[in-house]
Protein backbone atom coordinates (compact mmCIF):
# COMPACT_ATOMS: atom_id res chain seq x y z
CA UNK A 1 0.00 0.00 0.00
CA UNK A 2 1.81 2.92 -1.50
CA UNK A 3 1.13 6.53 -0.47
CA UNK A 4 -0.62 6.79 -4.25
CA UNK A 5 -3.48 4.96 -3.27
CA UNK A 6 -4.51 7.79 -1.79
CA UNK A 7 -4.77 9.82 -5.04
CA UNK A 8 -8.33 7.93 -5.28
CA UNK A 9 -10.96 10.88 -4.03
CA UNK A 10 -12.90 7.79 -2.45
CA UNK A 11 -9.74 6.81 -0.62
CA UNK A 12 -8.90 10.16 0.08
CA UNK A 13 -12.03 11.16 1.37
CA UNK A 14 -12.21 8.01 3.52
CA UNK A 15 -9.14 8.79 4.72
CA UNK A 16 -9.18 12.75 5.34
CA UNK A 17 -12.93 11.89 7.39
CA UNK A 18 -10.93 9.60 9.95
CA UNK A 19 -8.02 12.04 10.57
CA UNK A 20 -9.92 15.45 10.54
CA UNK A 21 -11.66 15.55 13.80
CA UNK A 22 -8.35 14.72 15.27
CA UNK A 23 -6.30 17.22 13.29
CA UNK A 24 -8.95 19.87 14.51
CA UNK A 25 -8.94 19.04 18.41
CA UNK A 26 -5.35 18.81 17.92
CA UNK A 27 -4.26 21.90 16.33
CA UNK A 28 -7.16 23.99 18.44
CA UNK A 29 -5.76 22.43 21.66
CA UNK A 30 -2.23 23.31 20.65
CA UNK A 31 -2.77 27.42 18.98
CA UNK A 32 -5.54 27.76 22.58
CA UNK A 33 -2.87 26.83 25.07
CA UNK A 34 -0.07 28.73 22.94
CA UNK A 35 -1.76 31.46 22.71
CA UNK A 36 -3.41 31.35 26.25
CA UNK A 37 -0.16 30.44 28.07
CA UNK A 38 1.46 33.40 25.62
CA UNK A 39 -0.93 36.17 26.34
CA UNK A 40 -1.55 35.51 30.15
CA UNK A 41 1.61 33.10 31.35
CA UNK A 42 4.17 34.82 30.02
CA UNK A 43 5.98 38.23 31.16
CA UNK A 44 6.09 41.83 29.53
CA UNK A 45 9.26 42.08 27.90
CA UNK A 46 11.24 44.41 29.32
CA UNK A 47 11.97 47.03 26.69
CA UNK A 48 8.72 46.20 23.92
CA UNK A 49 5.94 45.42 26.53
CA UNK A 50 3.11 43.80 25.74
CA UNK A 51 3.87 44.32 21.99
CA UNK A 52 6.04 41.47 22.19
CA UNK A 53 2.74 39.01 22.38
CA UNK A 54 2.26 39.59 19.09
CA UNK A 55 5.16 37.26 17.89
CA UNK A 56 2.59 34.28 18.93
CA UNK A 57 0.40 35.02 15.92
CA UNK A 58 3.12 36.89 13.60
CA UNK A 59 5.71 33.91 13.07
CA UNK A 60 3.38 31.05 12.91
CA UNK A 61 2.12 32.62 10.70
CA UNK A 62 4.49 33.50 8.72
CA UNK A 63 5.77 30.05 8.50
CA UNK A 64 3.01 28.65 7.34
CA UNK A 65 2.27 31.30 4.81
CA UNK A 66 6.21 30.07 2.99
CA UNK A 67 4.79 26.25 4.17
CA UNK A 68 1.99 26.54 2.05
CA UNK A 69 3.08 27.94 -0.66
CA UNK A 70 6.15 24.68 -1.00
CA UNK A 71 3.04 22.74 -0.41
CA UNK A 72 1.03 23.92 -3.25
CA UNK A 73 4.90 23.76 -5.30
CA UNK A 74 4.97 19.91 -4.64
CA UNK A 75 1.20 19.53 -5.00
CA UNK A 76 1.70 21.30 -8.49
CA UNK A 77 5.02 19.06 -9.27
CA UNK A 78 2.83 16.02 -8.61
CA UNK A 79 0.03 16.86 -10.73
CA UNK A 80 2.21 17.67 -13.46
CA UNK A 81 3.90 14.26 -13.24
CA UNK A 82 1.33 11.93 -11.97
CA UNK A 83 -1.66 13.88 -12.95
CA UNK A 84 -3.30 13.21 -9.62
CA UNK A 85 -6.79 15.18 -9.88
CA UNK A 86 -6.81 14.75 -5.79
CA UNK A 87 -3.05 16.94 -5.85
CA UNK A 88 -4.17 19.71 -8.20
CA UNK A 89 -6.91 20.12 -6.08
CA UNK A 90 -5.49 20.02 -2.71
CA UNK A 91 -2.70 22.74 -4.60
CA UNK A 92 -6.35 24.96 -5.31
CA UNK A 93 -7.65 24.45 -1.70
CA UNK A 94 -4.10 25.70 0.18
CA UNK A 95 -3.76 28.40 -1.86
CA UNK A 96 -6.55 30.88 0.25
CA UNK A 97 -5.18 29.34 2.99
CA UNK A 98 -1.92 30.29 2.09
CA UNK A 99 -2.67 33.75 1.12
CA UNK A 100 -4.91 34.47 5.05
CA UNK A 101 -1.55 33.73 6.34
CA UNK A 102 0.41 36.07 4.66
CA UNK A 103 -2.48 38.99 5.46
CA UNK A 104 -2.21 37.93 9.04
CA UNK A 105 1.77 38.03 8.92
CA UNK A 106 2.01 41.28 7.17
CA UNK A 107 -1.11 42.91 9.48
CA UNK A 108 0.42 41.29 12.94
CA UNK A 109 3.65 42.69 11.31
CA UNK A 110 2.30 46.36 10.74
CA UNK A 111 0.70 46.54 14.59
CA UNK A 112 4.02 45.51 15.84
CA UNK A 113 6.33 47.79 13.62
CA UNK A 114 3.95 51.04 14.54
CA UNK A 115 5.26 51.26 18.38
CA UNK A 116 8.14 49.57 18.06
CA UNK A 117 9.73 50.84 14.72
CA UNK A 118 7.62 53.70 14.31
CA UNK A 119 6.42 53.09 11.37
CA UNK A 120 3.30 50.71 9.69
CA UNK A 121 5.32 49.61 6.58
CA UNK A 122 9.21 49.49 5.96
CA UNK A 123 10.85 48.65 2.66
CA UNK A 124 12.59 45.99 4.13
CA UNK A 125 13.55 43.05 1.82
CA UNK A 126 11.48 40.29 4.34
CA UNK A 127 8.58 42.88 4.08
CA UNK A 128 8.92 43.47 0.69
CA UNK A 129 9.19 39.69 -0.43
CA UNK A 130 6.64 39.21 1.54
CA UNK A 131 4.52 41.73 -0.49
CA UNK A 132 5.11 40.05 -3.76
CA UNK A 133 4.62 36.53 -2.31
CA UNK A 134 1.32 38.18 -1.55
CA UNK A 135 1.34 39.14 -5.01
CA UNK A 136 1.46 35.64 -6.34
CA UNK A 137 -1.00 34.02 -3.94
CA UNK A 138 -3.36 36.86 -5.54
CA UNK A 139 -2.51 35.74 -9.71
CA UNK A 140 -2.55 32.02 -8.65
CA UNK A 141 -5.94 32.17 -7.58
CA UNK A 142 -7.02 34.65 -9.94
CA UNK A 143 -5.74 32.40 -13.04
CA UNK A 144 -7.60 28.93 -10.97
CA UNK A 145 -11.04 31.42 -11.44
CA UNK A 146 -11.00 32.86 -14.99
CA UNK A 147 -9.77 29.56 -16.52
CA UNK A 148 -12.90 26.97 -17.35
CA UNK A 149 -11.78 24.05 -18.26
CA UNK A 150 -10.44 22.70 -14.76
CA UNK A 151 -7.90 20.29 -16.44
CA UNK A 152 -6.02 23.54 -18.11
CA UNK A 153 -6.88 25.58 -15.26
CA UNK A 154 -4.84 22.65 -13.18
CA UNK A 155 -1.65 22.56 -15.81
CA UNK A 156 -1.51 26.57 -15.90
CA UNK A 157 -1.42 26.87 -12.40
CA UNK A 158 0.86 24.57 -11.79
CA UNK A 159 3.47 25.94 -14.27
CA UNK A 160 2.48 29.35 -12.75
CA UNK A 161 3.48 27.65 -9.09
CA UNK A 162 6.89 26.85 -10.23
CA UNK A 163 7.83 29.96 -12.08
CA UNK A 164 6.49 31.91 -9.52
CA UNK A 165 9.09 30.20 -7.03
CA UNK A 166 11.96 30.85 -9.22
CA UNK A 167 10.89 34.44 -9.34
CA UNK A 168 10.29 34.10 -5.81
CA UNK A 169 13.16 32.93 -4.34
CA UNK A 170 15.08 35.70 -6.93
CA UNK A 171 12.71 38.67 -5.66
CA UNK A 172 13.84 37.61 -2.00
CA UNK A 173 17.33 37.83 -3.08
CA UNK A 174 17.07 41.28 -5.31
CA UNK A 175 15.51 42.73 -2.13
CA UNK A 176 17.87 41.99 0.12
CA UNK A 177 20.49 43.37 -2.08
CA UNK A 178 18.67 46.38 -2.87
CA UNK A 179 18.10 47.26 0.82
CA UNK A 180 19.12 46.92 4.18
CA UNK A 181 17.15 44.92 6.82
CA UNK A 182 15.21 46.79 9.55
CA UNK A 183 13.18 43.28 10.58
CA UNK A 184 15.54 41.76 12.99
CA UNK A 185 16.82 37.58 12.33
CA UNK A 186 15.02 35.34 12.42
CA UNK A 187 13.78 34.16 16.31
CA UNK A 188 14.32 30.74 16.01
CA UNK A 189 17.18 29.40 13.60
CA UNK A 190 16.73 25.64 13.42
CA UNK A 191 20.30 25.11 11.36
CA UNK A 192 22.54 26.86 14.04
CA UNK A 193 20.59 25.81 17.04
CA UNK A 194 21.46 28.75 18.79
CA UNK A 195 18.12 31.19 19.40
CA UNK A 196 17.21 34.87 20.46
CA UNK A 197 14.23 34.06 22.03
CA UNK A 198 13.98 33.49 26.03
CA UNK A 199 12.78 30.23 26.93
CA UNK A 200 10.08 31.88 28.68
CA UNK A 201 8.92 32.89 25.34
CA UNK A 202 9.99 29.83 23.33
CA UNK A 203 7.68 27.10 24.38
CA UNK A 204 4.74 28.78 23.92
CA UNK A 205 5.80 29.93 20.28
CA UNK A 206 6.44 26.38 19.45
CA UNK A 207 2.93 25.29 20.43
CA UNK A 208 1.99 28.13 18.30
CA UNK A 209 3.98 26.95 15.44
CA UNK A 210 2.70 23.41 15.57
CA UNK A 211 -0.56 24.25 15.96
CA UNK A 212 -0.67 26.60 12.76
CA UNK A 213 0.58 23.64 10.95
CA UNK A 214 -1.61 21.29 12.39
CA UNK A 215 -4.45 24.04 11.35
CA UNK A 216 -3.12 24.43 7.85
CA UNK A 217 -3.05 20.55 7.27
CA UNK A 218 -6.71 20.06 8.79
CA UNK A 219 -8.09 23.41 6.63
CA UNK A 220 -6.40 21.83 3.59
CA UNK A 221 -7.76 18.35 4.25
CA UNK A 222 -11.43 20.18 4.69
CA UNK A 223 -10.97 22.31 1.56
CA UNK A 224 -9.38 19.53 -0.69
CA UNK A 225 -12.58 17.34 0.57
CA UNK A 226 -15.04 20.58 -0.74
CA UNK A 227 -13.66 21.34 -3.82
CA UNK A 228 -13.65 17.36 -4.59
CA UNK A 229 -17.10 17.01 -3.57
CA UNK A 230 -17.96 20.05 -6.08
CA UNK A 231 -16.44 18.61 -8.73
CA UNK A 232 -18.38 15.25 -8.28
CA UNK A 233 -21.51 17.36 -8.09
CA UNK A 234 -20.79 19.49 -11.63
CA UNK A 235 -20.18 15.85 -13.13
CA UNK A 236 -24.04 14.73 -11.45
CA UNK A 237 -25.11 17.84 -12.88
CA UNK A 238 -23.79 17.42 -16.55
CA UNK A 239 -24.62 13.61 -16.95
CA UNK A 240 -28.36 14.94 -16.02
CA UNK A 241 -28.68 17.72 -18.28
CA UNK A 242 -27.24 15.16 -21.16
CA UNK A 243 -30.00 12.67 -19.64
CA UNK A 244 -32.81 15.51 -20.07
CA UNK B 1 12.07 31.38 -38.43
CA UNK B 2 13.27 34.50 -40.30
CA UNK B 3 9.54 34.78 -41.94
CA UNK B 4 7.50 34.55 -38.79
CA UNK B 5 10.57 37.55 -37.64
CA UNK B 6 9.68 39.68 -41.06
CA UNK B 7 5.98 38.75 -40.54
CA UNK B 8 5.69 40.11 -36.64
CA UNK B 9 7.74 43.09 -37.36
CA UNK B 10 5.65 43.94 -40.66
CA UNK B 11 2.52 43.56 -38.56
CA UNK B 12 3.89 45.68 -35.90
CA UNK B 13 5.32 48.39 -38.25
CA UNK B 14 2.44 48.99 -40.22
CA UNK B 15 -0.89 50.95 -39.42
CA UNK B 16 -2.39 49.87 -36.22
CA UNK B 17 0.22 47.25 -35.15
CA UNK B 18 0.41 49.61 -31.97
CA UNK B 19 4.29 50.75 -32.73
CA UNK B 20 4.09 53.49 -31.46
CA UNK B 21 1.96 52.97 -28.86
CA UNK B 22 4.83 51.62 -26.00
CA UNK B 23 7.16 54.67 -26.60
CA UNK B 24 4.35 57.10 -26.60
CA UNK B 25 2.51 55.58 -22.95
CA UNK B 26 6.55 56.17 -22.23
CA UNK B 27 6.43 59.67 -23.18
CA UNK B 28 3.51 60.30 -21.44
CA UNK B 29 5.00 58.95 -18.41
CA UNK B 30 8.08 61.02 -18.17
CA UNK B 31 6.83 63.91 -18.89
CA UNK B 32 3.93 63.93 -16.59
CA UNK B 33 6.15 63.11 -13.40
CA UNK B 34 7.75 66.52 -13.23
CA UNK B 35 4.12 68.39 -13.12
CA UNK B 36 3.06 65.54 -10.61
CA UNK B 37 6.46 65.79 -8.35
CA UNK B 38 7.30 69.48 -8.94
CA UNK B 39 10.02 71.14 -11.11
CA UNK B 40 12.30 71.17 -8.20
CA UNK B 41 15.81 69.83 -10.41
CA UNK B 42 17.42 68.34 -7.34
CA UNK B 43 14.37 66.41 -6.79
CA UNK B 44 14.00 65.42 -10.43
CA UNK B 45 17.62 64.20 -11.01
CA UNK B 46 17.57 61.93 -7.69
CA UNK B 47 14.21 60.46 -9.16
CA UNK B 48 15.30 60.37 -12.97
CA UNK B 49 16.67 56.72 -13.20
CA UNK B 50 13.38 55.22 -11.62
CA UNK B 51 11.51 57.03 -13.35
CA UNK B 52 12.74 55.97 -16.58
CA UNK B 53 12.54 52.35 -15.83
CA UNK B 54 9.34 52.33 -14.57
CA UNK B 55 8.32 54.29 -17.80
CA UNK B 56 9.71 51.92 -19.67
CA UNK B 57 8.55 49.01 -17.63
CA UNK B 58 4.86 49.96 -18.01
CA UNK B 59 5.16 50.99 -22.07
CA UNK B 60 6.47 47.21 -22.11
CA UNK B 61 3.47 45.78 -19.95
CA UNK B 62 0.92 47.89 -22.36
CA UNK B 63 2.26 45.91 -25.17
CA UNK B 64 2.29 42.56 -23.77
CA UNK B 65 -1.49 41.70 -24.17
CA UNK B 66 -0.52 42.29 -28.24
CA UNK B 67 1.86 39.87 -28.42
CA UNK B 68 -0.45 36.69 -28.66
CA UNK B 69 -3.75 37.87 -28.60
CA UNK B 70 -4.27 38.89 -32.19
CA UNK B 71 -2.23 35.71 -33.21
CA UNK B 72 -4.82 33.55 -31.05
CA UNK B 73 -8.04 35.60 -33.00
CA UNK B 74 -7.48 35.05 -36.52
CA UNK B 75 -5.95 31.33 -35.73
CA UNK B 76 -2.55 31.88 -36.96
CA UNK B 77 -1.45 30.91 -32.92
CA UNK B 78 -3.12 27.16 -33.91
CA UNK B 79 -1.09 26.73 -36.99
CA UNK B 80 2.33 27.62 -35.19
CA UNK B 81 1.39 25.01 -32.66
CA UNK B 82 0.96 22.47 -35.13
CA UNK B 83 3.95 24.04 -37.52
CA UNK B 84 7.29 22.01 -37.47
CA UNK B 85 9.07 24.82 -36.01
CA UNK B 86 9.41 23.84 -32.22
CA UNK B 87 7.03 26.01 -30.92
CA UNK B 88 10.14 27.14 -28.23
CA UNK B 89 11.69 28.90 -31.28
CA UNK B 90 8.48 30.01 -32.70
CA UNK B 91 8.12 31.91 -28.73
CA UNK B 92 11.35 33.46 -28.97
CA UNK B 93 10.97 34.88 -32.10
CA UNK B 94 7.74 36.61 -31.28
CA UNK B 95 9.24 37.72 -27.97
CA UNK B 96 12.38 39.32 -30.30
CA UNK B 97 9.89 41.14 -32.42
CA UNK B 98 8.38 42.45 -29.14
CA UNK B 99 11.63 43.43 -28.33
CA UNK B 100 12.69 45.25 -31.33
CA UNK B 101 9.64 46.88 -31.78
CA UNK B 102 8.73 47.67 -28.04
CA UNK B 103 12.27 47.20 -26.22
CA UNK B 104 14.58 48.79 -28.72
CA UNK B 105 12.70 51.69 -29.46
CA UNK B 106 12.17 52.83 -25.25
CA UNK B 107 15.93 52.26 -24.89
CA UNK B 108 17.00 54.68 -27.97
CA UNK B 109 14.16 57.28 -26.80
CA UNK B 110 15.63 57.18 -22.72
CA UNK B 111 18.30 59.30 -23.23
CA UNK B 112 16.10 62.50 -24.45
CA UNK B 113 13.51 61.73 -22.30
CA UNK B 114 16.53 61.68 -19.62
CA UNK B 115 17.35 65.22 -20.62
CA UNK B 116 13.78 66.28 -19.52
CA UNK B 117 14.46 64.64 -15.91
CA UNK B 118 17.72 66.17 -15.71
CA UNK B 119 19.60 63.22 -15.59
CA UNK B 120 22.88 63.41 -14.02
CA UNK B 121 25.49 63.32 -17.18
CA UNK B 122 27.19 60.39 -16.54
CA UNK B 123 23.98 58.30 -15.91
CA UNK B 124 23.31 58.35 -20.01
CA UNK B 125 25.49 55.54 -20.90
CA UNK B 126 24.58 53.07 -18.05
CA UNK B 127 20.88 53.79 -18.48
CA UNK B 128 21.22 52.87 -22.13
CA UNK B 129 22.95 49.87 -21.09
CA UNK B 130 20.69 48.81 -17.67
CA UNK B 131 17.76 49.30 -20.45
CA UNK B 132 19.35 47.52 -23.39
CA UNK B 133 20.56 44.81 -21.13
CA UNK B 134 16.86 44.42 -19.40
CA UNK B 135 13.90 45.10 -21.80
CA UNK B 136 14.98 41.81 -23.78
CA UNK B 137 14.11 40.26 -20.08
CA UNK B 138 10.79 41.93 -20.30
CA UNK B 139 9.98 40.96 -22.83
CA UNK B 140 10.65 37.08 -22.35
CA UNK B 141 9.13 37.25 -19.17
CA UNK B 142 6.02 38.87 -20.77
CA UNK B 143 5.94 36.14 -23.52
CA UNK B 144 5.29 33.82 -20.69
CA UNK B 145 2.38 36.07 -18.99
CA UNK B 146 0.79 36.19 -22.49
CA UNK B 147 0.99 32.26 -23.01
CA UNK B 148 -0.15 31.80 -19.88
CA UNK B 149 -3.80 34.40 -20.52
CA UNK B 150 -3.99 33.92 -24.07
CA UNK B 151 -7.00 31.50 -24.06
CA UNK B 152 -8.61 33.62 -21.32
CA UNK B 153 -11.26 35.98 -22.11
CA UNK B 154 -10.72 39.50 -21.24
CA UNK B 155 -7.39 38.29 -19.68
CA UNK B 156 -5.42 41.59 -19.69
CA UNK B 157 -5.99 42.67 -15.83
CA UNK B 158 -4.79 39.26 -15.11
CA UNK B 159 -1.99 39.12 -17.14
CA UNK B 160 -0.71 42.33 -15.75
CA UNK B 161 -1.04 40.87 -11.91
CA UNK B 162 0.77 37.46 -13.09
CA UNK B 163 3.64 39.55 -14.63
CA UNK B 164 3.68 42.31 -12.07
CA UNK B 165 5.14 39.90 -9.55
CA UNK B 166 8.03 38.35 -12.28
CA UNK B 167 9.37 41.90 -13.00
CA UNK B 168 10.51 42.94 -9.72
CA UNK B 169 13.69 41.30 -9.59
CA UNK B 170 14.38 42.82 -13.50
CA UNK B 171 13.16 46.04 -12.16
CA UNK B 172 15.70 46.73 -8.77
CA UNK B 173 18.60 45.34 -10.58
CA UNK B 174 17.86 47.48 -13.65
CA UNK B 175 16.88 50.38 -11.66
CA UNK B 176 20.03 49.81 -9.32
CA UNK B 177 22.12 49.96 -12.30
CA UNK B 178 20.85 52.99 -13.65
CA UNK B 179 21.23 54.92 -9.90
CA UNK B 180 24.52 53.52 -8.91
CA UNK B 181 25.80 54.70 -12.82
CA UNK B 182 24.01 58.42 -12.20
CA UNK B 183 25.62 58.76 -8.66
CA UNK B 184 29.38 57.74 -9.95
CA UNK B 185 29.23 54.34 -8.24
CA UNK B 186 30.53 51.26 -8.98
CA UNK B 187 28.21 49.26 -11.06
CA UNK B 188 29.85 45.98 -11.65
CA UNK B 189 27.19 43.62 -9.59
CA UNK B 190 24.15 44.59 -10.26
CA UNK B 191 25.43 44.66 -13.79
CA UNK B 192 25.81 41.52 -13.49
CA UNK B 193 23.09 40.23 -11.65
CA UNK B 194 20.83 41.87 -14.42
CA UNK B 195 22.73 39.98 -17.34
CA UNK B 196 22.40 36.62 -15.19
CA UNK B 197 18.52 37.56 -15.11
CA UNK B 198 18.66 38.48 -18.39
CA UNK B 199 20.53 35.55 -19.86
CA UNK B 200 18.65 33.12 -17.69
CA UNK B 201 15.15 34.27 -18.60
CA UNK B 202 16.25 33.79 -22.69
CA UNK B 203 17.48 30.27 -22.05
CA UNK B 204 14.54 28.98 -19.89
CA UNK B 205 11.54 31.21 -20.23
CA UNK B 206 10.49 29.63 -24.15
CA UNK B 207 9.96 26.54 -22.31
CA UNK B 208 7.36 27.43 -19.84
CA UNK B 209 6.05 29.38 -22.11
CA UNK B 210 5.69 27.02 -24.71
CA UNK B 211 4.74 24.47 -22.21
CA UNK B 212 1.70 26.51 -21.09
CA UNK B 213 0.57 27.82 -24.58
CA UNK B 214 0.12 24.14 -25.61
CA UNK B 215 -1.70 23.27 -22.42
CA UNK B 216 -4.25 26.68 -23.27
CA UNK B 217 -5.14 26.50 -26.68
CA UNK B 218 -5.56 21.85 -25.95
Amino acid sequence: MSIWSYANPVKFLTLSARVQPVLWVLSLAFVATGLIWGFFGTPEDYRQGATVKIIYLHVPAALMAINAWFMMLVASLIWLIRRHHVSALAAKAAAPVGVVMTVIALLTGAIWGQPMWGTWWAWDPRLTSFLILFLFYLGYIALWEAVEDPDTAADLTSVLCLVGSVFAVLSRYAVQFWNQGLHQGTSVPVATGGRSVDDVFFYPLVLCMIGFGLLFIALVFYRTGTEIRLRRAAALRARAGRAA
Amino acid sequence: MRALLIRDLTLALRAGGGFGLGLAFFLIVTVLVPFSVGPQAELLQVIAPGVLWLGALLACLLSLDRLLALDFEDGTLDLLVTAPLPLEAALSVKALAHWLTTGLPLVLAAPVLGVLLNLAPPGYLWLVASLALGTPALSVIGCFGAALTVAIKRGGLLLSLLVLPLYVPTLIFGAEVARRGAGGQEVTTPLLMLAGITCAVIALMPFASAAVLRMGLR
